[in-house]
């Protein structure tokens, strides 16, 4: 659990993934998509950290970012005191077992020419030197481990359900003992009943293996359910970060809020009267963000120096940050502490 | 898979009759002269003989069953006896014969055929192991100076007809260079090296011609799918693994690349026995393209109806090798 004073595995500083645009004739650079501008946050050994947003904010490209699956533009990521973010080729390679991602789409991150055991093994063959006995050993414990039949090693991916098929794909990251694992919406992509019961195989794995998760996800519901802390990111930004009940209780930013009271009531009598917070406009494209905050736009509380300044992202209250103007200045803070805790009592009302 | 092989040969069979069918009737019905040929000086009605003595006489239907029977039965049963000198009878039943050259077209196809695979069979070889490299590379280096000048190349290939780039190399390299010949030599033995020296030389421009036209289509299969697959999640999970770029692109992404470019290679094969009309006429190479097109100026129908049959059994065969290639090498596909 959440534990302040040990050591961060994780550590992303400033981190910035922009890709570049070419056009014309000669296929020059004429801009750059910012798809993750500039984010912050450490995870600790053992801890989940949830990271949310709505379609296309960021949040997968930080995964792959992390991980180095991307060269990064800017930015430090450390993993184990590590610092990968300049690490490349084979030096990149040999950290590879410490780091895992469990990919969203189980169809088509699995080689369909791959047979389970290939798949799982695979990474066996390239990191661990394995006698054929051995390796199959190791193949068979992590498809108990997922629940997989033992007699399924000789199938392909396409032979499998879906549900099936995410824990081949947990099974092969896996295989090399990693410490930290990045969910990159490994239930997006999963039926309802299948959903639950994949992300309670993750739970269990992490107290057996004592993994690391960032779980990507936009089901605010799972991430409640599985995350230790939250993090909430709008076009490429973290614009709010703290712990789990806390963010859920009494969220902060302004988008935060409009995020929460999206989810719906289970209980239909709530559900018709409670008051939604719509938000208006599209989400301006990551290409060309908009002029001090990226969400001043479509923010319900925006002030003229929204549009001026970008906000600092800072701790508000201890282990909660948040990167909006209401709270950078002493007199905006009382306002929005009302304003944040009206809208929680709106949000509170179906619990 | 062998239950699926034998009904798709079952099937073949119905199919296979009727586009001989077909061609019979395009072929007899054109309104080609097999007299035509000959000179003015002879009679109409000695040209009524000769029409007889061919068998036009008699109705389109008779026509059509006897070059059945004897596609199908005497010029089996006579390629038996000489191969393996066994006595199946058929020594004095009736055989297609040319109208031209009044000889078995069987044997003339026989004749012909070295060649045409030697001079044809090679080009597709050469064009296919130029294009699988270019296509990978192109793909892997999408944009870049070589996928530039790959695409340049293959554009030109597809574009400029074969007519056109064998002259070009006449003209270059034998009348300016002088460092082949113009005129492929059919009668040429290789008996020794120097002799083999010369049936390499007589080869580089037919083949490279023909090469080069193979590997433009090839190495542009070959590059699109490659960057299909090279986009695919799974080659992210395979970086995301921690292997090696080379059994990335190698093992992972190029296995699964070369699935339909392997079954447009199989398709291609037919093309290699019908030879390439064009180029076979401009190197003199006498292959079975060059056979095609005589006997189509003079109006020979049992051979255009016999090599014509004879490519259209191959295209069928290898749309079969297709489907069963891919069987075997895309697991999710499964016939049964």
């Amino acid at each position: 659990m959440f534990d302040a004073s040990a050591a961060p595995l994780v550590e992303v500083h400033g981190l910035k993934m922009y890709f570049p645009i070419h056009a014309g004739l000669f296929r020059r650079k004429v801009g750059e998509v910012k798809a993750v501008d500039n984010i912050s946050f450490t995870i600790h050994e053992g801890e989940t950290l949830g990271l949310v947003g709505e379609s296309g904010c960021g949040k997968s490209t930080a995964g792959r970012a992390i991980l180095r699956l991307y060269d990064i533009t800017d930015g430090v990521v450390r993993i184990d005191g590590q610092d990968i973010s300049d690490a490349r080729g084979e030096a990149l390679r040999r950290m590879r077992p410490k780091m895992q991602m469990v990919f969203q789409d189980p169809q088509a991150s699995l080689n369909p020419r791959m047979t389970v055991a290939g798949i799982i093994g695979e990474p066996l063959d390239e990191h661990a030197r394995l006698s054929r006995r051995e390796r199959l050993e190791r193949i068979y414990e992590l498809m108990d481990a997922v629940g997989l039949n033992r007699n399924f090693a000789n199938r392909y991916p396409h032979e499998f359900s879906g549900g099936q098929r995410q824990r081949i794909g947990i099974a092969r990251a896996l295989a090399l003992n990693p410490k930290f694992i990045v969910c990159d919406e490994p239930i997006a992509a999963l039926d309802v009943s299948i959903q639950a019961q994949v992300v309670n195989l993750l739970e269990d794995l992490q107290e057996r293996f004592g993994l690391t998760y960032l779980f990507i996800s936009h089901d605010l519901s799972m991430v409640r359910h599985i995350a230790n802390r939250v993090a909430v990111m709008y076009l490429g930004k973290i614009v709010e970060l703290g712990p789990r009940d806390a963010l859920y209780s009494e969220p902060l930013h302004p988008y935060t809020q409009a995020l929460l009271s999206a989810v719906p009531e289970p209980d239909p009598d709530h559900e018709a009267r409670r008051q939604r917070i719509i938000l208006t406009g599209d989400v301006p494209s990551p290409s060309n963000p908009p002029k001090g905050c990226n969400f001043c736009t479509r923010c319900p509380r925006v002030m003229p120096v929204c549009r001026e300044e970008e906000p600092d992202f800072r701790e508000v209250a201890p282990g909660r940050f948040v990167a909006c103007h209401l709270f950078t200045e002493e007199t905006d803070k009382k306002t929005a502490g009302q304003a944040a805790t009206e809208a929680s009592e709106q949000v509170q009302q179906g619990e | 898979m062998f239950n699926y092989t034998i009904r798709r040969l079952a099937l073949a069979v119905p199919t296979l009759l009727f586009i001989s069918l077909i061609i019979f009737l395009v072929v007899t019905l054109a309104p080609s002269d097999p007299t035509a040929n000959l000179p003015l000086s002879i009679p109409s009605e000695v040209r009524q003989q000769i029409r007889e003595a061919l068998g036009l006489g008699e109705p389109v239907h008779i026509r059509y069953l006897l070059w059945l029977e004897q596609f199908f039965w005497n010029e089996p049963r006579h390629l038996l006896e000489e191969a393996f000198g066994w006595n199946l009878g058929a020594g004095d039943e009736p055989r297609i014969l040319s109208w031209q050259t009044r000889s078995p077209v069987v044997d003339l196809i026989l004749e012909r055929l070295p060649q045409t695979l030697w001079v044809v069979g090679s080009a597709y070889v050469v064009g296919v192991l130029i294009a699988l490299p270019i296509g990978i590379i192109s793909a892997y280096r999408q944009y870049s100076w070589f996928d530039q000048l790959g695409t340049f190349i293959s554009m030109i290939g597809f574009s400029v007809p074969t007519f056109f780039t064998g002259v070009l190399l006449i003209v270059i390299f034998s009348v300016k260079l002088g460092w082949f010949p113009s005129i492929y030599d059919t009668t040429h033995k290789v008996t020794d090296f120097s002799s083999f020296m010369f049936q390499v030389r007589q080869m580089v421009m037919p083949v490279s011609v023909l090469a080069l036209y193979n590997a433009a289509q090839i190495s542009r299969f070959m590059r699109a799918s490659m960057l299909d697959n090279l986009n695919q999640d799974y080659v992210r999970t395979a970086r995301a693994k921690g292997l090696t770029e080379r059994v990335v692109v190698l093992i992972h992404v190029l296995r699964n690349s070369l699935i339909p470019v392997v079954t447009v290679i199989a398709l291609g094969v037919p093309t290699v026995f019908g030879g390439a009309i064009i180029t076979e006429q401009v190197f003199k190479v006498n292959g079975l393209g060059q056979l095609l097109i005589i006997a189509i100026q003079g109006g020979d129908v049992p051979t255009v109806q016999t090599l014509t049959f004879i490519f259209a059994v191959l295209i069928v065969l290898f749309n079969l090798i297709a489907d069963i290639l891919y069987g075997i090498l895309d697991p999710r596909i499964r016939y049964d």
